[in-house]
């Protein structure tokens, strides 16, 4: 998981661009080669999965080799069906990540700046996060129908509370003589909001949209498992039950691509909008 | 004398609640700022001079007394009273000129007024070479600059500074100081200024207020006939010596 899951530790000044794993110093001898490893370890894992599946230990069916994954990933690239279930999918993940960012957001602001608020919903708000999506999924396809509004709305729901808890973060640890300076200023509400409190709030908020968007793709999946007839969810559900162990696996890897590209443009906007952090680093 | 009053507390006492138990930080504090003057405030630490700078800038509403601006009863924060922090306090996501301009942007002054001015205020602070660096590429004298910059630059008739040099080394803050006696020349604003330095305070001011510890009361109003314009060089005076004498048996008397 993302370190930016729990800010609580996550100070003004931390970047929140700074991946998950410290980085080594390299020596130079190796350093040079540095950027090799990775996709040679990766190659590696190929390699060996390619001789498990070669090895005739396991069926086809239970394990096919990357070639066959890949073969069958050409497949339905061709017959248009992968470019058809991502974008229903795509569509769910983007509709369900906007709502809910959106409504974490602004909840997430009422609730740091009025104690009221706070104290009325934040039970609430907890319990909701404790309660096992994947259980009241059902529940969401019988009241929302099976169509996308269910799937939006579970994936909403995923999302919703990361976003949350860095809003709250965020806002509520804006300094407070950053606050005299602008009431000494006379700023009306709105620029208060404009010019100290978004911008303030923005390193961890963005931090919290970093998580949301992984999430995201899996609330739409989940929806789609429980009860779809299209969707990449909908795909591996179909090649789990006629043993299509290649569409199965063709699927997962392009799930993780599309989580990963939603992960690559938070980060990118993250990147594009706290160019100042950067200020003052080395 | 009336109308020579610019800004002045009347009868403040505050108290602050906490969970910890009540803080009798000021008891009885009335003072008047004519216009134009440098007023120094000393005293202990924790008696309240910070809290009697947040009441009079319409920061903090006091439990008793009331605040005066032009003889108006001031209840909330006023853009006529500029401010600067112990802590330069600036924002980190804006550069030098953006921070600079920050008060002008809120007052929708128009840009171009806006660019000059931000030009100017980098001169007079002596940043023209920083006007697009972040507050994280400066040095603490450099950032201090910039706020007591942003403090000026939409011109406020009142200044009031808590310890603004506190977090500075002693060669700086005395080479600030007389960077703020140069612009407060030039400008003739009202200053009160905290300080915990007594040569400071006698370098800057026109009158020296004392605090006792908490709750804080005002115990002692020093004037200081040193004539001006002051330099560092003041400080060797004899009557500059002799004043911070005089101050520093205040203070001690007073605890
Ligand atoms: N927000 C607050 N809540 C409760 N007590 C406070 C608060 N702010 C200040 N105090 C208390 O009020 C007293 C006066 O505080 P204040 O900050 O005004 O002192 P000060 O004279 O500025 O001290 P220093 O010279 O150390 O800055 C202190 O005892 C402090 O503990
Ligand atoms: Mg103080």
């Amino acid at each position: 998981m993302d370190s930016n899951t729990y800010p609580a530790g996550q100070r003004h000044r931390s970047r929140p661009t700074t991946d998950t794993l410290p980085t080594l110093r390299l020596p130079p001898r190796i350093a040079r080669w540095q950027w090799l490893l990775a996709p040679a370890f990766g190659l590696a894992l190929l390699l060996i999965w390619e001789a498990v599946a070669r090895s005739g230990l396991y069926a086809a069916f239970i394990v096919p080799s990357p070639g066959d994954v890949a073969h069958r990933w050409r497949e339905i690239a061709a017959d248009g069906s992968l470019v058809r279930h991502t974008a229903v999918t795509l569509r769910e993940v983007l509709t369900g990540l906007l709502i809910g960012v959106a409504a974490a957001f602004w909840l997430g602001y009422l609730i740091a700046k009025s104690r009221v608020v706070a104290y009325m919903l934040m039970p609430y708000l907890i319990a909701l996060q404790a309660v096992p999506i994947v259980a009241i999924a059902p529940l969401l396809i019988i009241w929302f129908g099976p169509g996308i509004a269910s799937k939006v709305i579970i994936c909403a729901l995923l999302v919703f509370f990361p976003m949350l808890v860095n809003t709250v973060l965020g806002v509520r640890n804006i300094p407070p003589e950053l606050r005299d300076l602008m009431a000494s200023l006379e700023a009306t509400p709105l620029q208060t909001f404009w010019h100290l409190e978004l911008p303030a709030a923005l390193p961890i908020v963005l931090g919290g949209l970093k998580v949301s968007a992984t999430l995201s793709v899996i609330g739409a999946v989940v929806g789609e498992f429980v009860s779809a007839s299209e969707g990449l969810g909908y795909l591996i559900n179909f090649g789990r039950g006629t043993y299509d162990t290649p569409l199965v696996i063709a699927i997962v890897l392009t799930l993780t691509a599309l989580a990963l590209a939603l992960y690559g443009l938070a980060a990118w906007l993250e990147h594009l909008l706290l160019v100042w952090q950067d200020a003052g680093q080395s | 004398m009336q109308d020579q009053t610019i800004l002045a507390a009347e009868h403040i006492s505050h108290t602050y609640t906490g969970p910890s138990g009540d803080v009798h930080a000021l008891n009885d504090v009335s003072l008047r700022l004519s216009r134009e003057s440098f007023v120094c405030l000393v005293g202990p630490s924790g008696c309240g001079k910070s809290t009697l700078l947040r009441i009079l800038a319409g920061l903090l509403r006091p439990l008793a007394g009331c605040v005066r601006l032009d003889s108006q009863v001031i209840t909330r924060a006023q853009r006529r009273i500029g401010l600067v922090f112990q802590q330069a306090n600036l924002m980190p996501w804006r550069t030098v000129s953006g921070n600079l301009s920050l008060p002008l942007e809120l007052a929708q002054v128009p840009a171009s007024e806006q660019d000059d001015r931000t030009r100017a205020m980098l001169e007079l602070t002596g940043l023209h070479g920083f006007a697009d660096a972040y507050p994280a590429e400066l040095s603490g004298g450099m950032a201090q600059r910039v706020a007591i910059g942003r403090a000026l630059i939409h011109d406020p008739e009142v200044l009031l500074l808590d310890e603004p040099f506190g977090s500075l080394d002693a060669l700086t803050r005395e080479q600030m100081s007389e960077e703020l006696l140069h612009i407060w020349a030039r400008h003739r604003k009202t200053v009160l200024m905290v300080t915990h330095s007594i040569p400071e305070a006698v370098l800057l001011a026109d009158r020296v207020l004392v605090m006792s510890p908490r709750p804080g009361r005002l115990v002692d109003d020093v004037a200081i006939p040193l004539p001006r314009p002051r330099h560092l060089d003041t400080m060797h005076r004899p009557d500059f010596v002799a004043l911070t004498e005089h101050l520093r048996r205040q203070i001690r008397a007073a605890r």
